[in-house]
């Protein structure tokens, strides 16, 4: 923070004369980070049954956050006992007393938003704006959605007293660390199951601060149980012989080794796997509207989103004027401390996920493509990547094939709506597409023939408690959110 | 098969049913079928890996059509294979009767139950997107609507055990994943494919576009492995993969599934108890269903 004395000679931004001024966020509102944390069982904070710790780092700095449990098959089954000693209670619990609980929850999150928000940004890289304006309101909004439910389940759909399968394995992502958690949790309790969940082993200190809140509401114990850890933690408990339902947001892979693992029990599995959306352009879109939807398409959330328009194809006929636009509206993307309200774009998550944007990108240059990004100045410490767009993309390259899971445009062109279909549906992954056009029939064409479980016309990365979301073929199977979110929770 | 007659029976090859035409089995080879008391049926075609390999390509070719045609046409369509059973009906019962050992009033009633199945689900056709779809009233000003699409091709290994499996139970696995848009490639019960081969006839004269339904008598362990592991394969009906072990057993079928993340319906815990004539209820129209949720901005 010294350099404010140097303020006067730095350069004027290409993007206009006046330049923002930094308005930090401060650190201070996350509220106290303990040194190390142990797991939440039982409705209690224990230490873990083994020695190993891990640590989290705040990906903007690089500073370690906290040390936290590497969680053992002894701590799994531990919560994994205390999830199925409160499922009795809790299951016959009336529906109307487990949407109170609910409520509250939800009630406490909105309470202890600016705290979240900040502590997430923190420890996930996510620029606060993004965890202030829409994964926290989104997180709430899910619990209270599903609140309603708990005492309305007879008129979900299926049939008149659907029943909870019992202690649900739930293993999350580190790309929306809260959302991803409230996804899981909310629908599972509100369904009369208990659960035990894993967050992701770079982004833990939510999840442990959602347990404090699970205290504050008075959440019977054992009901919700937070176990940290890595992959070794999370394959403990998706196979835990006492499980009897399993959901995992994550990679294409990993959610196939669960499937693997899984076969011939007799546990119920949700899965949000990973995806490589197309976003399609059409000639006679608002060129404006649809650069905005293309940004947000990609580099919201730094491109960290299983649902990220990664694929711009855009028709043959408007490419230059798009791709004009699309350069000068990243021209002006600001990239940089994720608690400075101004800021587009954070860290990447941690040092792996960089090395791994880096190694698709160079795969992308040496394949043929034409890489371009904007001039910006990156911080020194921390991983960080500047949105990156890359032309002359064919359907055979890698970076048009895998899910890099960062800020990299790739961008392909079509002429006809076929072929837009065509090439947006070659893929194994069928999670989400974009379509921009002002033509309604051609909307309506597009998204019958679009092979994706969702479809965002004229806008994109669009979330809500009461819509269904998830994919088709190698992107999942089950959807989290509305009335069909629920059907992963009961034994129907 | 009159013993006192002087007349000798013209009997019937089987064929395989395969994008709406009748082929031999890639193999050139037959099995015997016979009946419970171990009295030669008829030969069935032994169909290969080759041979459902060429199906799950038939099904796949199937699948815009069957899926673009109206949720009423559809519905139509399944009527009609009903209309079309209906005059088959005591050649059905001769099959069943002869593939359960069951008498020929309990035979002619699993038929029925059988064409009465087609005519549920036709009924289903048009119904399910309303049932299986939603409004969703986001917080936002957003159209945002959720329908149900077929997965694309299904493989079903169809029942090989319970009350009724060799057609009822055989029509109860078809029909729901036909009336939702899906295609289909059947492994028929190993022992008893007489049926199931019959119907392949049926479906031929019943408006239903070829390659929508094909069906596959053989060895189970040769045909459910090549549908669990198949690249273009979308949902794999587990239903009668009832071995214990060996490379048709379910628990081995789902892992092979899970490397392209197929759709799965696992058996019964006991499928010897399953009994096929219990009301059928709507979970095998939704498994194979992807529900795509649409936004649009709402302004002017």
């Amino acid at each position: 923070m010294a350099k404010n004395t140097k303020k006067a000679e730095e350069p004027v931004r290409k993007s206009g004369l006046f330049e923002y001024a930094p308005a930090p966020e401060s650190p201070a509102a996350a509220g106290d980070i303990a040194t190390s944390y142990g797991h939440f069982i039982g409705g209690e904070f224990v230490d873990s049954s083994g020695s190993e710790a891990l640590k989290t780092v705040n990906p903007a700095t690089e500073q370690v956050l906290a040390e936290f449990a590497q969680g053992t098959e002894e701590d799994v089954d531990r919560a994994v006992a205390a999830a199925r000693r409160a499922f009795t209670d809790w299951s016959a619990l009336p529906g109307s007393e487990r949407a109170k609980y609910l409520f509250r929850i939800a009630r406490i999150i909105q309470e202890r938003s600016r705290e979240l928000a900040v502590l997430e940004s923190i420890d996930n890289g996510k620029p606060i704006r993004e965890t202030r304006d829409v994964d926290l309101p989104l997180v709430a909004a899910h619990f209270f959605y599903y609140a309603g439910w708990a005492d309305k389940l007879d008129f979900a759909g299926y049939g008149s007293n659907p029943r909870p399968l019992g202690v649900a394995g739930q293993v999350i992502p580190w790309n929306f660390p809260l959302l991803m958690l409230a996804w899981k949790i909310a629908p599972a309790l509100a369904t009369g199951n208990t659960v035990v969940l894993k967050p992701a082993e770079t982004t833990p200190l939510t999840a442990l601060r959602f347990a404090e809140i699970c205290r504050q509401a008075g959440l019977p114990k054992g009901v919700v149980n937070i176990v940290t850890g890595d992959g070794r933690t999370g394959a403990a408990l998706t196979s835990h012989p006492d499980v009897n339902k399993v959901a995992f947001t994550g990679s294409t892979p990993v959610g196939r080794a669960i499937a693997k693992q899984l076969a011939g029990t007799r546990k119920k599995l949700s899965l949000e796997l990973g995806g490589k959306a197309a976003n399609i352009v059409f000639d006679d879109a608002p060129i404006d509207q649809a650069v905005e939807g293309i940004v947000n398409g990609i580099f919201f959330n730094q491109g960290h989103v299983c649902c990220a328009g990664s694929r711009l194809l855009v028709q043959e006929s408007v490419q230059d004027e798009v791709l004009d636009a699309l350069k000068r509206r990243m021209d002006t993307l600001r990239v940089g401390d994720p608690l400075d309200k101004n800021t587009d774009i954070g860290a990447i998550n941690s040092a792996a996920q960089l090395a791994r944007i880096t190694e698709l990108t160079a795969a992308g240059e040496a394949e043929g493509a034409e890489r371009w990004s904007p001039s910006c100045d990156l911080p020194g410490t921390g991983f960080w990547f500047k949105p990156t767009l890359f032309t002359g993309v064919s359907q055979a390259h890698r970076i048009a094939r895998e899910e890099i899971f960062g800020p990299v445009l790739s961008v392909l062109t079509f002429r006809t709506p076929a072929e837009a279909v065509e090439k947006a549906n070659n893929t194994p992954y069928g999670l989400s597409a974009g379509v921009w056009t002002e033509k309604g029939s051609r909307i309506l064409w597009m998204a019958n023939q679009l092979k994706a479980g969702v479809v965002w016309a004229n806008t994109f990365n669009k979330f809500d408690p009461t819509s269904p979301f998830g994919g088709y073929k190698e992107s999942g199977y089950g959807r989290e959110g509305g009335r069909h979110g629920l059907e992963a929770y009961l034994d129907v | 098969m009159s013993e006192t007659s002087t007349r000798l029976d013209v009997l019937k090859t089987y064929k395989l049913y395969v994008g709406g035409k009748f082929p031999r089995s890639e193999s050139g080879r037959v099995y015997e079928v016979t009946d419970s008391n171990g009295q030669w049926l008829a030969n069935a075609p032994l169909g290969t890996r080759k041979d459902t390999r060429d199906a799950v390509l038939a099904a796949r070719a199937a699948v815009k059509g069957w899926s673009g045609t109206t949720a009423y046409n559809r519905g139509q369509v399944l009527y009609r294979v009903a209309e079309m059973l209906q005059g088959r009906r005591e050649q059905f019962s001769a099959e069943v009767a002869a593939a359960e050992n069951i008498g020929a009033k309990k035979a002619t009633a699993l038929v029925d139950a059988a064409i009465d199945r087609w005519v549920w689900y036709a009924g289903w056709t048009d119904k399910v997107a309303q049932i299986a779809g939603n409004g969703n009233p986001v917080a936002g000003p957003f159209f945002n609507l959720s329908v149900p699409e077929p997965s694309g091709v299904v493989g079903v290994v169809a029942p090989q055990a319970g009350y009724g499996h060799s057609f009822l139970g055989l029509v109860s696995v078809i029909a729901p994943a036909i009336a939702t848009g899906n295609t289909v490639v059947v492994a028929a019960a190993a022992d008893a494919p007489l049926p199931a081969l019959s119907l392949g006839e049926v479906l031929a004269t019943s408006d239903l576009p070829g390659g929508v339904v094909n069906i596959i008598s053989g060895r189970t362990e040769d045909i459910a492995p090549t549908l669990a592991s198949h690249q273009d394969v979308n949902g794999l009906d587990l239903t009668g993969a009832i071995a214990s072990d060996g490379s048709g057993a379910a628990a081995g079928l789902e892992a092979s599934a899970a490397d392209t993340l197929k759709r799965v319906i696992r058996p019964e815990l006991d499928p010897f108890a399953q009994d096929w004539t219990d009301a059928p209820g709507t979970d095998r129209l939704l498994s194979f269903l992807e529900t795509k949720t649409v936004w649009h901005p709402i302004g002017i």
